[in-house]
């Protein structure tokens, strides 16, 4: 196994796209190193992006948002209390993830890269509508981080590409989100099902919503359904079982040791509904 | 498979080491380093028994490479006894029979000091919650929790 230390995310692009066997990159390692012990993937060559400048940084965008560099760790998201302020249901996705241990390594781009359908940060992410900037062989792109994820274990990126920041857009006035999710014990476990609620409101209606469903599917869904049904409405109870219904119906789960399908359509309705309300009072709203 | 040199700082005092990238630092300061406190329980970073502090982060050696340790600063279980004089946790952990086959307990120790450093004052689900990275299959938890607890009393105390 080679290991590289570029110091630019050009450099680390050409360093995959130029070798021939396995590559992984590192930020975090808390997936990588866990494989290569394992021997589920033993890397050719093993490109570590922490020596890149800006990769620790979490910087506001010119429009108002964050753009979060590739190996910030989850408890230097948690320390970081605009991004706090901004997007907690972001934060508190990340946060759920492993140990205190593993906090001070795992990072946001390493989870989404991970491709598991059941990434704790992931829906959080997708429900605050968060880009991606990409760095490939053919220079920069911008793809939605619902659109990473081809299915478990996989991304769409083409060899010799990787995230280089996820950004996320500005917060704005009025607005929430909140990410649940259910798992047997109270700490350091794998998501059951999970939901994330990201919304704007309108003096007490619901003026703009995504809606993201972890572990329920091969990869974590945007439900524009279940956005649909809170929209407009001051989250009463008719928009609350609309909701639970379309996360329902959208999830298409299976069975795992850790939960039948039919728990896990049944929960995830539960808990979208429980992630709404917290949205909603993060917004501003009243509790319903 | 080419090896690579790697210096760093351990316990305050400056090392080198040749690392074969595939070698995680807990490997390295084991073998190559002869610092053996920090022990391999799962090796895949559920159980704790490996933490060390790495530029005052608390993290699974076995979850960090050697070579990802270059001009970094590593603290482990050895660095905590200053000379002869035990750390209080250590003397704590002591005191409250905190421990049985005491391989968890290097970690144990080394996160317990790092939420110590973080919180001086933890409440006992602090402690639980800052400890739940570190795994003990012998004693359960009761008597590390009041160990720190009281350790965290003395320190106060001290200062």
């Amino acid at each position: 196994m080679n290991y590289h230390r570029p110091t630019s995310f050009e450099q680390a692009s050409a360093i995959a796209a130029a070798a021939a066997g396995v590559t992984r990159f590192l930020a975090g390692g808390t997936d990588v190193l866990v494989q290569l012990r394992a021997g589920t993937v033993t890397p050719d060559d093993l490109i570590d992006l922490k020596h890149i400048p800006g990769v620790k940084e979490i910087a506001p965008t010119a429009e108002g948002g964050w753009r979060i560099g590739v190996a910030v760790s989850g408890a230097d998201l948690g320390r970081h209390a605009g991004l706090c302020a901004d997007w907690p249901g972001v934060v508190e996705g990340m946060r759920l993830v492993g140990s205190i241990q593993v906090q001070g390594r795992a990072t946001l781009a390493g989870n989404l890269c991970n491709g598991s359908a059941a990434a704790d940060s992931v829906p959080g992410l997708v429900a605050a509508a968060a880009r991606v900037s990409v760095v490939g062989p053919q220079g920069r792109r911008e793809l939605a981080v619902e659109d990473i994820p081809a299915g478990p274990g996989r991304t769409v990126l083409a060899p010799g590409e990787l995230i280089a920041a996820i950004i996320l857009p500005a917060r704005g006035a009025r607005g929430g989100d909140a990410y649940l999710r259910f798992i047997p014990r109270t700490e350091m476990d794998i998501a059951v099902v999970g939901a994330a609620v990201n919304l704007r409101l309108d003096g007490d209606r619901v003026a703009e919503a995504r809606v993201a469903l972890g572990a329920v599917a091969p990869r974590i869904l945007l439900v524009p359904e279940a956005a649909d049904a809170i929209l407009g409405t001051p989250l009463d109870a008719s928009a609350l079982s609309a909701l639970a219904a379309a996360a329902t119906a959208a999830a298409r789960p299976i069975t795992d040791r850790r939960g039948t399908a039919e728990f896990r359509r049944e929960v995830v309705g539960v808990l979208v509904c429980r992630a709404a309300r917290i949205a909603y009072q993060r917004a501003g709203g009243a509790a319903t | 498979m080419t090896k690579t040199h790697v210096t760093a700082t351990v316990n305050g005092d400056p090392v080198e080491f040749l690392a074969d990238p595939r070698e995680t630092l807990l490997d390295c300061l084991r073998d190559h380093l002869g610092l053996t406190g920090s022990k391999e329980g799962c090796g895949t970073g559920d159980c704790g028994a490996c933490s060390v502090l790495l530029d005052d982060v608390l993290v699974c050696s076995c979850l960090v490479l050697g070579v990802e340790a270059q001009g970094a600063r590593v603290e482990t279980v050895e660095g905590m006894a200053q000379g002869g004089t035990l750390h209080p946790l250590q003397r704590k952990f002591i005191e409250h029979a905190a421990l049985q086959c005491g391989f968890c307990t290097p970690g144990i120790l080394v996160a317990a000091k790092a939420l110590l450093d973080r919180n001086p004052d933890p409440t006992e689900s602090e402690v639980r919650f800052g400890l739940a990275g570190n795994l003990c299959r012998c004693t359960g938890y009761d008597k590390i929790v009041r160990a720190v607890l009281d350790a965290a009393a003395e320190m106060r105390g001290a200062q």
